[in-house]
Formats: C-alpha cells, sequence, structure tokens
C-alpha cells in the first residue's frame, strides 16, 4: 500500500482504485463511492478532489484552484486536505503503469 | 428542540436501496437474516419491475446499491440490473456466496459495470463453513475469491461471527489475507429471522467477544493499512442501542423480491403496519407519504423512556423490530439499552448463552430451507 509515500508539489494523485468520485444533484455536493461506503465532499472538498484526475501534479491543482478562486490563499489548506484524503485511503500518488 | 430521526412528511433523500432480488439460496445458513416465512411471499418481480425499481431509486437520490437476496445470482437478469445501475450512476454491490459465479457470469458483470462484490465465508475451515451453510461450498468459495481478484474487483469478505466459529477469528482473518483482501467484516449475528430462531445455538459468551476483538486488533497491528478490518459487535452485549438504520426512513430503502419496499429488511414482520408494494406504487410516494415509511420517522411514536432520553437523538431508540420481536410493541425503546424496563429479556438470552452445551442443544439448531420455512409460517415465534 501507501505507507511512506508522502505527498509533494510534483506528486500526482489518482483516486484510490474502487473509489468513484461523482456530483449528486438531488445532495447537490460531490460524493464518493467505495465498497458499501459514501462520503458526502462539502464545496471546497468537492473542488479539489474533482481535479484528483490522475494527471495533475499536487502543485498544478494548487494552481488551477488560485485560478477559479483567486480571492483566496488556497496552498496550505489544499495541501493540507490532500494529505489527510491520502491518509485515508481515498488518492494515492499516481502508480506506474 | 432537536427532533429525533428524519422528519415525517419531508424526510432527506434515501442514499442505499437494497434490492433483495430473490429468496432463492442454495445454501441453509442458520444466522440468515430473512424472514422466516419467506415461502409464502407471492412471485417475485419481473426484470422490467427491478429496471423501473432502479431508476426511481435514483431519481430520488439513492447512490448506494446493494444485490442481495437470497443468493442474488439465482437470477439470471442480474447482468441485467448491473448493467442499468452503472448507466444510472449507482455504485453496486453484489452481496453473494458465490455460488454461481463463474467465470463466464464474473466477466459480464465487470462488463456491466459491477463496482464490487463482497463473498461470504461461514468459516475458515471447511467442516464448519459446510456444515453452517448446510452445502459443500468451502473449495467453490476459494475458487470464487481467486476469480475476484483475477478480474480485478476489491476484495471483501465477510464472515457473520457467533459462537462456534468466533473462536477462529485469527484464522479467518489469515485466510482473508491469504486472499489478498482489502476488506474484511466480521459481522457478529444480528438475531432476526432465521438467527433469531436460533438465538440460544448461536449467541457467544461475553469472554468469546472480548478475545476475538483482541485477536483482531493483534491482526490489524500486523498487517497495518493492506486490510481494513471491521469488527462488528453484536449489540445483545452493549448498553445503548445501535442507530438503526440511521433512523427510520431516513437513507435506507429496501425491496423485498416480491415487491414490498420497507425502510429496514426486517420490517415486513411488524405487525399493524401494512407496506406499499413496488407493482402498485411510485419510489417517490412510497419515500415521502405512505404511512409505514412515516411510521417512526421524527420521534411523536416514542415512548419513555425514549421519548424524554436526551441519546434518541443520537440512537433514534434502537432498532424497531428488535423492539417488537422481543417485547412485543415496536414503539417500545430497542431492549438492548439498559434503560429499557425490558432489558432484562437480553441479559437472560446472554445469561442462557452460558449455560453447558447440552441444555441449550436440547432444540436442534434449524436451517434456512423451504421445509422449514413453512413449519415455522403455521407458528408464530
Amino acid at each position: 500500500m501507501s505507507e511512506g509515500l508522502s505527498l509533494d508539489e510534483a506528486t500526482i494523485p489518482e483516486l484510490t482504485r474502487h473509489f468513484r468520485l461523482q456530483w449528486e444533484p438531488a445532495q447537490q455536493s460531490h460524493v464518493l463511492l467505495f465498497p458499501e461506503g459514501m462520503i458526502r465532499l462539502g464545496g471546497s472538498a468537492g473542488e479539489i478532489m474533482k481535479r484528483v484526475d490522475g494527471k495533475a501534479s499536487v502543485g498544478a491543482i494548487v494552481e488551477d484552484l488560485e485560478k477559479a478562486f483567486p480571492d483566496a490563499d488556497l496552498r496550505a489548506d489544499v495541501v493540507q486536505f490532500l494529505k489527510e484524503a491520502h491518509a485515508k485511503g481515498w488518492i494515492r500518488p499516481r502508480q506506474s503503469r | 428542540m432537536q427532533k429525533a430521526g428524519s422528519v415525517p412528511g419531508n424526510p432527506g433523500n434515501p442514499l442505499w436501496l437494497l434490492a433483495e432480488v430473490t429468496y432463492k439460496c442454495p445454501l441453509h445458513c442458520v444466522f440468515c437474516y430473512n424472514p422466516v416465512d419467506y415461502t409464502t411471499y407471492g412471485r417475485e418481480l419481473s426484470t422490467e419491475d427491478w429496471l423501473r425499481v432502479l431508476r426511481q431509486g435514483r431519481e430520488l437520490g439513492a447512490a448506494q446499491l446493494g444485490l442481495s437476496g437470497g443468493e442474488p445470482l439465482m437470477r439470471d437478469d442480474l447482468e441485467i440490473m448491473v448493467a442499468e445501475a452503472r448507466k444510472l450512476g449507482y455504485y453496486s454491490n453484489l452481496i453473494t456466496s458465490g455460488v454461481g459465479l463463474n467465470e463466464k457470469r464474473i466477466a459480464a458483470f465487470k462488463e456491466a459495470g459491477l463496482d464490487h462484490i463482497q463473498l461470504s465465508f461461514q468459516d475458515s475451515t471447511r467442516e464448519l463453513n459446510d456444515f453452517l451453510s448446510s452445502t459443500r461450498t468451502f473449495e467453490l468459495k476459494q475458487k470464487v475469491a481467486k476469480l475476484i481478484k483475477q478480474h480485478g474487483y476489491p476484495m471483501v469478505l465477510n464472515c457473520v461471527l457467533h459462537r462456534h466459529n468466533i473462536d477462529h477469528v485469527q484464522q479467518i482473518l489469515e485466510m482473508a489475507e491469504a486472499m489478498e483482501a482489502e476488506y474484511v467484516e466480521l459481522a457478529n449475528t444480528q438475531y432476526y429471522g432465521w438467527a433469531y430462531v436460533n438465538r440460544d445455538q448461536l449467541l457467544p459468551t461475553r469472554e468469546q467477544i472480548v478475545r476475538a476483538e483482541e485477536a483482531t486488533d493483534r491482526f490489524r497491528q500486523r498487517v497495518g493499512g493492506k486490510m481494513r478490518i471491521f469488527f462488528v459487535v453484536p449489540d445483545y452485549f452493549e448498553e445503548r442501542p445501535k442507530a438503526c438504520m440511521n433512523g427510520w426512513g431516513a437513507v435506507f430503502l429496501a425491496v423485498t423480491a416480491d415487491g414490498l419496499a420497507l425502510p429496514c429488511h426486517e420490517a415486513r414482520q411488524l405487525p399493524g403496519l401494512t407496506f406499499p408494494n413496488v407493482r402498485d406504487h411510485d419510489l417517490r410516494w412510497i419515500w415521502r407519504e405512505s404511512p409505514g415509511f412515516n411510521a417512526y420517522r421524527g420521534d411523536g411514536w416514542m415512548k419513555e423512556p425514549c421519548r424524554s432520553c436526551p441519546e434518541k437523538v443520537k440512537d433514534y431508540g434502537g432498532c424497531r423490530c428488535q423492539a417488537y420481536l422481543l417485547t412485543g410493541d415496536a414503539a417500545n425503546a430497542d431492549p438492548v439499552c439498559s434503560l429499557s424496563p425490558h432489558h432484562h429479556l437480553v441479559t437472560a438470552a446472554l445469561e442462557k448463552a452460558r449455560q453447558p452445551t447440552p441444555a441449550v442443544e436440547a432444540r436442534p439448531i434449524l436451517f434456512r430451507d423451504d421445509r422449514n420455512s413453512r413449519a415455522l409460517s403455521k407458528t408464530p415465534l
């Protein structure tokens, strides 16, 4: 699994296998789906997670969010959230294919 | 004041749809939660009925779909349901004994977009697995576990625990590790349906549970994050009831093989409530308006000690079906709660479980099969 790996600017995160992110109109939020479970993501968590696509690096995700929300200083919060998401097993550094 | 449970007339959305697509099952497990009188139910829903239910459930907001039974693989149209579920955006979970899951079907499920297969085992040993299910299925399950891996599904193993296998928790976990399971559910028996009939033969002792939890913790420490292990404590041993279904009609919607829509898979046994059939009503009306789904929403129905209890917002008074099963009134507090005036019914059952085996074995263990179902349908519990 993913112990010992850290997320730095260059890391490209992806959703952990068997997790799915989707927009739920009925809940007006993004949710993360996995075997027999579901996590409802708040607005900012949804904005971050929908940019985790296995292509963008942590740095690129931050940049893209700063473009979308220019008034906020987001970097620290975004990196912190991604670290937590990693610790919870929602995301992982992209695996070599 | 904060209300307990979802509000009648204005509930939230169902998030979980459990489709019990059939009550047919090749296994005869003694702890099955299915209703004991399943042989008396009407005909199964058609494929078209199920596709309509899936669409209506999704429109209401359900995102997780459980395909269960009985053994859901007994339906040969399951692939069609899975494909529709994927198209609609469900995360679909197949909950199976593995019997009937061959190479061809598992490939078809993958193609159709099934997200996850939960495979049940009865024990780490062939003898007990086969005895408890009254079938020879141990090797077959091992083969199915390999197929699940080969086809790139997450490996989720479920083992229902009770007095006969709970001392094997370490071996069960080692078996799961050898199968490279990502998730393991050690689910202590919940005493409904067949398990309730067999309760005296199945209840473990408190010491057994403590040992099993310790073994689970040791195993967790050894394997670290590669395997997630859920140990579900049996509620009989708790001081407070479970927040059953997260509240009546709050997030969970079950549809039975014969089309009844239920707020909990045990609810059809409750007297005085009529649950709607999906052949007659759409799920929106059923979820929002039907008397059955509104019966125990909010807290207006509660009696003491629940009514004035500060914890009612946390546990909603526990499980209505358990309250009915043990006290004869579904509006009573779940007797698992130590504040319930009926709590002695639970402690008495636990005390009985501590008695030496012969006294308990005087009544034979009942396997879940059609013959026993017909017999139990005539004699009320």
